[in-house]
């Protein structure tokens, strides 16, 4: 398979990641030489195989519903570089000005 | 000579106990040895000075009164830069943190600081712990302290340097596919992959949650079991922390390995592996079979499939957990955010990551799509359900199993640069025990002839961290490896 400049750009806007030009030409070439490697795959038979998503065996992991206190929201909003205004984040508009 | 940094934990901490010393002196000894040899190597990334002589300082008050708090009591160590670290900036070595000071302390590390350890600084890594030779790093590569041309492996190369340099008595890494054992490997000094749930996560930095574990580097077996002491066990910030007891890790060391069942995988002795590697890890299970062990040849046979399903399961998880360094609540923001939240989000994340995560992130991000995910992801996912079956298997007719760390020892900078899928392979028999969430213990058994390092890799059952640490123990005592110390 073959991983294209147009798909590579498309993945980077679905990632929401800005991409050069020349990021897009060398990742292309280096992703489809990954995507190639993983072919590999295709010679196991994992017919009736069931799929791993962790390994623990842990279920319904549950604590008891109690407030406890943890960071400050002065704290929490003091990791922001952007403008803070009545405790909240103000950001770019989603939908232009 | 600055003797006191040389020192092992075992031997700090009796020393505390007998007074011969002061963890002040101790401290400024290590410090002394970083300010001597971190600018060549980059080990460190921020020096914590001032907090470490205060910390020192206390340890020193109840050393003084006999009050102690644990083995780690006025111990020095080093935290890699993706562990949360209350008022210490931490950065994951990526530019998209780079003035990021969390207002918490990651659980591990708040036992430390419980435990009365004192923190030296963070230490360097691949940008997110994305890499196999911590060049992926926003602040440069770290050096081999065993030669400075070469790689000191990662993604934890930091902590593997500042220990093999004596710059901490240990360190704390994290290991999602190979990310302490093969630094250590590289590095000459012991690191352990814990099972996967053994210590808490809570506050480290998420890479690929279905894989990330903690873990230590040391300079001896039994200082990896000391600090495994410390950090294990479960935490309600970590729900992937199970209720498993935690037995005493020191308490077999002395029991040596006869009779045991040592496996050697033929995957992991194939072609793509060094011979000189090879040669070094059969004169290991030589030395285990001399005390008593029964050593023989198995299989693994779904070895091959590792590295292709780690890199499709990893970055899944990856680009999933790295959504949310969007620039908002937290993080780096260039001066050019652009006019719309759409656009912020580009540029944040387009100018804050570096070219690997940018890599590993679309990888995820296409195998997860609609129209790939069975393909790529739900037979990857299948696969790893194999992989586990191959262990199962292996530990119904073995205790542990032997195998190499790295297929080859330490390369040169920059050699795998551009060969993504090279630098993937480094990982190559590290990845598959990841898969299965069981644990892993780099160990130091061998130099090649041109005085590069190599480690040996013991696999055990999930939960078998005492039996790995009994076994290691045996081949520590019978070699001298750990008494070889780079040229600094």
């Amino acid at each position: 398979m073959v991983l294209t400049p147009e798909q590579v750009r498309h993945i980077a806007k679905l990632a929401r990641i800005l991409l050069r030009e020349d990021e897009v030409e060398k990742f292309s070439t280096q992703l489809t030489h990954i995507f190639q490697y993983m072919s590999v795959l295709d010679e196991v038979d994992t017919k009736d195989v069931l799929p791993t998503s962790q390994v623990t065996g842990l279920q319904n992991v549950t604590r008891p519903d109690e407030v406890k206190s943890w960071v400050s929201r002065e704290e929490l909003l003091g990791c922001t570089e952007l403008p803070v205004e009545q405790n909240q984040i103000r950001v770019k508009p989603v939908f232009g000005e | 000579m600055s003797s006191l940094a040389h020192l092992t934990i075992r031997e700090l901490s009796d020393g505390f106990d007998a007074k011969k010393f002061s963890a002040t002196e101790v401290t400024q000894a290590t410090l002394e040895q970083m300010r001597a040899h971190n600018a060549p190597l980059n080990a460190y990334v921020l020096t914590m000075e001032e907090e470490a002589l205060s910390m020192a300082a206390e340890a020193d008050v109840r050393i003084a009164t006999g009050r102690r708090l644990s083995v780690l009591d006025g111990v020095p160590c080093g935290l890699k830069d993706i562990f949360s670290t209350k008022g210490a900036r931490t950065t994951a070595c990526s530019k998209i943190l780079a003035n990021f000071v969390p207002p918490y302390d990651a659980t591990t590390v708040s036992m430390l600081r419980d435990a009365g350890s004192v923190f030296l600084g963070k230490t360097n890594l691949d940008e997110f712990a994305c890499g196999g030779s911590s060049e992926h790093s926003c602040f440069g590569v770290t050096k081999n302290p065993w030669n400075l041309e070469k790689v000191a492996g990662g993604s934890s190369g930091g902590s593997a340097a500042a220990v093999a340099a004596d710059m901490a008595a240990f360190t704390l890494g994290t290991d999602t596919g190979g990310s302490i054992r093969l630094p250590a490997s590289l590095c000459s000094v012991v690191g352990l992959k814990v099972t996967y749930g053994r210590v808490s996560r809570s506050g480290v930095i998420a890479m690929a949650s279905s894989l990330d574990t903690i873990g230590a580097f040391s300079k001896t077996v039994e200082d990896s079991a000391m600090v495994l002491q410390q950090i294990a066990g479960h935490d309600e910030r970590d729900s992937t922390t199970p209720l498993v007891e935690v037995p005493d890790y020191t308490k077999n060391l002395a029991k040596g390995v006869k009779g045991l069942r040592i496996g050697l995988p033929k995957e992991y002795f194939t072609d793509g592996v060094d011979p000189e590697v090879q040669k070094i890890l059969m004169d290991a299970a030589d030395v285990y079979r001399k005390m008593g062990a029964q050593v023989s040849e198995m299989s693994l046979p779904m070895t091959k499939y590792g590295v292709a399903i780690y890199y499709i399961i990893m970055p899944a998880e990856l680009s999933t957990n790295l959504a949310r360094f969007d620039g908002i609540r937290y993080g780096s923001i260039p001066k050019d955010i652009g006019e719309s939240l759409q656009d912020m989000y580009y540029h944040v994340r387009g100018g804050g990551f570096g070219d690997e995560i940018k890599r590993r992130i679309m990888i995820g991000t296409y195998v997860l799509s609609a129209g790939y995910f069975d393909a790529f992801y739900s037979k990857a996912q299948k696969v790893r359900t194999l992989i586990r079956q191959d262990f199962d298997n292996a530990f119904q007719n073995f205790d542990v199993l032997l195998t190499p760390v790295s297929p080859f020892p330490a390369w040169g900078i920059g050699e795998k640069a551009n060969d993504p899928l090279a630098m993937y392979l480094a990982d190559a028999l590290t990845i598959p025990s990841s898969m299965a969430g069981i644990p892993g213990l780099s160990v130091p058994c061998g130099f090649t002839k041109s005085g590069l390092p190599v480690g040996m890799q013991l696999l055990g059952s999930q939960f078998a961290e005492p039996l790995l640490f009994q076994v290691a123990s045996a081949y520590e005592q019978q070699t001298s490896w750990r008494n070889s110390k780079p040229k600094l």
